[in-house]
C-alpha cells in the first residue's frame, strides 16, 4: 500500500534533459520507479534516455497517462512548472527545486489547492516507497523495506534516520521529505495524517527544525487523533541562534515557539517519544516498538 | 537579505511612502553639510544623527569610544559636526549586536519631525511579513509605536491588529481602511494612514520582500503619516530578479568569514563554541551542532558544504573553520548518498596535507555508500584524523578529544 508513490506511479520529469533532471531521472529508473517520460518546453518529440519526452505536461499525460510529476526545473520557472503539472491533471507533484522567490510559492500554493492535487516540497528530496518507487534524490539503498513512516524536512537527517531504522531491524513504508522552504505544498500533519491512515505502517519518525509551527501543529494532531501509532521525534537546530537563517530558508528562528526547546516540549506534552540526539532515532524506535535492536 | 535604514527609507519613497527626509554622510563635514542642504529642503532646524548599521536598538546603543548614543539629535546646525564625529568610525554596542558591537561607516542626518502643531505626534508601529502558517501577508499594526513590538504582543496581545492579505487578489482598499479605523485615526490622518498602508503594501510585493518593519510609524502634529525608520529584509531568492536591489548589499556589514564562504558555495555561520563542523545537508549540520553540544562542546558554526561535497570544497571549508582560533576539534559528517564517501575520505586527505599544519583533531564520519573504504582510507593516512561510521561513535570521538 505506502503512500503517495508505489509501484504503479506512472512518473513524469519536468526539465528532464537538464543535468540535475538526465541524473536523477536515471536513478530513479535503476532503482526500477517507472518513469514514463519527462518534459522540457522545445524538445517535445525527442527521446531522452529511452523515454519520450515531451512539450508541455498536458501532453505528456494524454500521452503517457502519468499521474505523478518530479520537478528539477530551475527556481525561476519551478513555481510555474509546479502549477502546469496541476492544471494537467497530475495527482503528485514533487519539487526538488531550491531557491523558489517566496511571492512565487505564495501563489502556486492556493493554485494547485483549487485543482485537488497534493504538493511535497519544494527545495525537499522527494518521497521513497522502497523497493517500489523513488520519486526523489535520495540514496535508494540506504531505504530498507519496512513498516515505518518517515516525515522530514531535511533531506540527509531523512537518510539518517532511514539508516537508524535499518540498523535497529526495521525498514521504512514511505519516507517523505516534506522540504525546508518557509510555504511547502505538504505540512508536518498532512504527511503525519497520510502515515496514520496508511494500514502499511506500524510507527512513524517525524523530524523537523527551528522555524515554523508545523511540528507543534503535528504534534497537537497526532494527539487528538489519539496517538494511534507511536511517533519518534527528533528538532534540528537546539543550538541555532536566533534571528540567523541555517541554511534552509524557512530555518529561522522568529518568536520564542521556533525554537527547537518550545517545539521538543509541545511534541512531548503530545505523547510524542522526543530524541535530544540525532544519533538516538532508531534505538527510541526499536524500543517504542518494543523491538530488540 | 538586509538593507541600511537609509537604503529602505529610499527604496520606500520611491514607492510613494511618505519618509523622515534624510541625506547620508560617512565624514563629520559631510554630516555638517548634510544638515545644511536639509535645511534648505524641509526647513528643519533640529537634526537627527542615526548611526547606519544591520541591528536594532540603536537609540539606546552606545558608542564604545565615546560614549554617545546609536541615535542623537543636534539642536543647532553647528552641534551636527562634532555630534556626528562621536559616532562615526566607533563601535556601536546595542542589544542586538552583542558586546563586540559594529562599526559605524555611516550616518543618517534627518529632519525633526516631532515639531510642536495642532495636535500632538504620536507614534505606532507597523510591519509585513510573511505568515507560514496560512502560506499570506499579513499586515500587523499597533498604537504602541516605539515599543519593543514583541514584549507588546506578549503583554498586550490585544493591542496588535492583523490582516491577512489574500495572495490572490493582493491587498484591498477596506483593509487598509480598517486597519487605520483600528489604529483610532479619523479625519485626514485616517486617510493619510490608509495611502502610507497602500503603498507600504505595494512596496513590499515590489520589492520582494520577506519582511518590513516601520517603527515607529509617525502621525505628526499637522496629520501626516511616516516613517520614522524602516527595516527592509529582502528575500534571497528573488535577487535575481531585483538587481537595483541586490546592489545594496554591504559587504562591511557581513562576517567575513560568512562572505568567504559564500564565494566558495558553501553556507556558513560563525557562532562562538570550540567545536567546528562541516556537514552536507542543512538540516542534518543543525543535528551535528546538537550533538556536540550533547558531547560536551558548544558549536563554533553552522557549515552546509550542500550535495556536491568534493575535495575543494572540503578544503575550503576547512580552510574557513581554521581561521577561527576558538576551534579545537573538527567534525567532518558526511552522509554520502550520491557522493562516495571514499571520494570525500580522499578529499579530507589531500585538503589536511595540502593546508599542512593543523594542530586541532579532527573527526570524520561518513556513512552512506562506500562508507567501509571511506574509514579504512581516513584511518590508514597516518594523520591525526580519527573515523566513525555511526553518529553515536562520531559523538564519543568528539567527546574524547575535548576532554584529551
Amino acid at each position: 500500500m505506502s503512500v503517495l508513490v508505489n509501484k504503479n506511479s506512472k512518473v513524469i520529469v519536468q526539465g528532464f534533459t537538464g543535468s540535475e533532471g538526465s541524473f536523477h531521472a536515471q536513478q530513479m529508473i535503476e532503482y526500477g520507479t517507472n518513469v514514463v517520460g519527462g518534459v522540457t518546453p522545445g524538445k517535445g518529440g525527442s527521446t531522452h534516455l529511452e523515454r519520450p519526452v515531451f512539450n508541455s505536461v498536458e501532453e505528456a499525460v494524454q500521452n503517457t497517462g502519468a499521474d505523478t510529476s518530479i520537478i528539477f526545473v530551475p527556481p525561476a520557472f519551478a513555481a510555474d512548472a509546479i502549477m502546469e503539472a496541476a492544471d494537467a491533471g497530475i495527482k503528485v507533484i514533487i519539487a526538488i527545486t531550491e531557491g523558489i522567490p517566496v511571492a512565487d510559492m505564495m501563489k502556486a500554493k492556493p493554485y494547485i489547492k483549487e485543482r485537488g492535487c497534493v504538493l511535497i516540497g519544494p527545495n525537499c528530496p522527494g518521497v521513497i516507497t522502497p523497493g517500489e518507487a523513488k520519486v526523489g534524490i535520495m540514496p535508494g539503498f540506504v531505504f530498507k523495506s519496512g513498516r515505518i513512516g518517515i516525515v522530514s524536512k531535511s533531506g540527509t537527517l531523512t537518510y539518517e534516520a532511514a539508516d537508524q531504522v535499518a540498523k535497529a531491524g526495521l525498514g521504512v513504508s514511505t519516507a517523505i521529505g516534506i522540504g525546508g522552504d518557509p510555504i511547502i505544498g505538504t505540512s508536518t500533519k498532512q504527511a503525519v495524517e497520510m502515515l496514520m491512515n496508511d494500514p502499511e505502517t506500524d510507527a512513524i519518525v517525524m523530524i523537523g527544525e527551528i522555524g515554523g509551527n508545523y511540528e507543534a501543529e503535528a504534534a497537537k494532531w497526532i494527539r487528538a487523533n489519539g496517538n494511534k501509532k507511536p511517533v519518534v521525534g527528533f528538532i534540528a537546530g537546539q543550538t541555532a541562534p536566533p534571528g540567523r537563517r541555517m541554511g534552509h530558508a524557512g530555518a529561522i528562528i522568529g518568536g520564542a515557539d521556533d525554537t527547537a526547546a518550545a517545539k521538543m516540549r509541545i511534541m512531548r506534552e503530545n505523547g510524542i517519544h522526543v530524541v535530544e540526539s540525532p544519533a538516538e532515532i532508531g534505538a527510541t524506535m526499536a524500543k517504542a516498538l518494543g523491538v530488540n535492536a | 537579505m538586509n538593507i541600511h535604514e537609509y537604503q529602505a527609507k529610499e527604496v520606500l519613497k520611491g514607492y510613494g511612502v511618505r519618509i523622515q527626509e534624510g541625506i547620508v554622510a560617512d565624514t563629520p563635514e559631510a554630516a555638517h553639510e548634510a544638515a545644511v542642504k536639509l535645511n534648505a529642503q524641509t526647513g528643519t532646524s533640529w537634526y537627527v544623527i542615526k548611526a547606519q548599521i544591520h541591528a536594532g536598538g540603536r537609540g539606546k546603543g552606545e558608542i564604545k569610544e565615546t560614549g554617545s548614543r546609536g541615535v542623537v539629535l543636534a539642536k543647532k546646525l553647528d552641534d551636527v559636526k562634532e555630534k556626528a564625529a562621536a559616532i562615526l568610525g566607533g563601535t556601536l554596542v546595542t542589544i542586538q549586536t552583542g558586546a563586540e558591537g559594529k562599526k559605524v561607516n555611516k550616518i543618517l542626518v534627518a529632519e525633526d519631525v516631532y515639531y510642536p502643531g495642532a495636535s500632538e505626534p504620536k507614534e505606532y508601529y507597523m510591519s509585513i511579513l510573511l505568515d507560514r502558517a496560512t502560506g499570506s501577508n499579513v499586515i500587523m499594526a499597533s498604537t504602541e509605536g516605539g515599543m519593543d513590538i514583541e514584549e507588546v504582543a506578549e503583554k498586550h496581545p490585544e493591542k496588535i491588529i492583523k490582516e491577512w492579505i489574500d495572495p490572490k487578489v493582493g491587498l484591498q482598499g477596506f483593509q487598509a481602511r480598517k486597519v487605520a479605523f483600528k489604529l483610532g485615526l479619523s479625519g485626514t490622518a485616517h486617510k493619510e494612514m490608509v495611502k502610507f498602508i497602500t503603498s507600504l503594501y505595494n512596496a513590499y510585493v515590489a520589492t520582494d520582500s520577506s519582511q518590513f518593519e516601520i517603527n515607529p510609524v509617525l502621525k505628526t502634529s499637522d496629520d501626516k503619516i511616516l516613517a520614522v525608520d524602516a527595516k527592509v529584509n529582502l528575500d534571497d531568492n528573488a535577487l535575481y530578479r531585483q538587481p537595483k536591489l541586490a546592489e545594496l548589499r554591504d559587504l562591511a556589514e557581513e562576517d567575513p568569514l560568512e562572505v568567504e564562504a559564500g564565494k566558495s558555495g558553501l553556507n556558513y555561520v560563525k557562532l562562538d563554541g570550540n567545536v567546528g563542523c562541516m556537514v552536507n545537508g542543512a538540516g542534518l549540520a543543525m543535528a551535528t551542532m546538537d550533538m556536540i553540544k550533547l558531547s560536551g562542546g558548544e558549536p563554533a558554526n553552522f557549515l552546509d558544504v550542500g550535495g556536491g561535497a568534493n575535495a575543494t570544497t572540503v578544503e575550503a571549508g576547512f580552510r574557513i573553520i581554521l581561521q577561527d582560533p576558538n576551534v579545537k576539534a573538527i567534525l567532518i559528517n558526511v552522509f554520502g548518498g550520491i557522493v562516495r564517501c571514499d571520494r570525500i575520505a580522499n578529499g579530507v586527505v589531500e585538503a589536511y596535507k595540502s593546508i599542512g599544519d593543523i594542530r586541532v583533531p579532527i573527526i570524520v564520519r561518513l556513512q552512506g555508500t562506500n562508507a567501509e573504504e571511506g574509514a579504512k582510507i581516513i584511518d590508514e593516512s597516518g594523520l591525526k584524523v580519527f573515523s566513525a561510521i555511526t553518529l553515536k561513535e562520531a559523538a564519543e570521538r568528539v567527546k574524547a578529544a575535548l576532554e584529551a
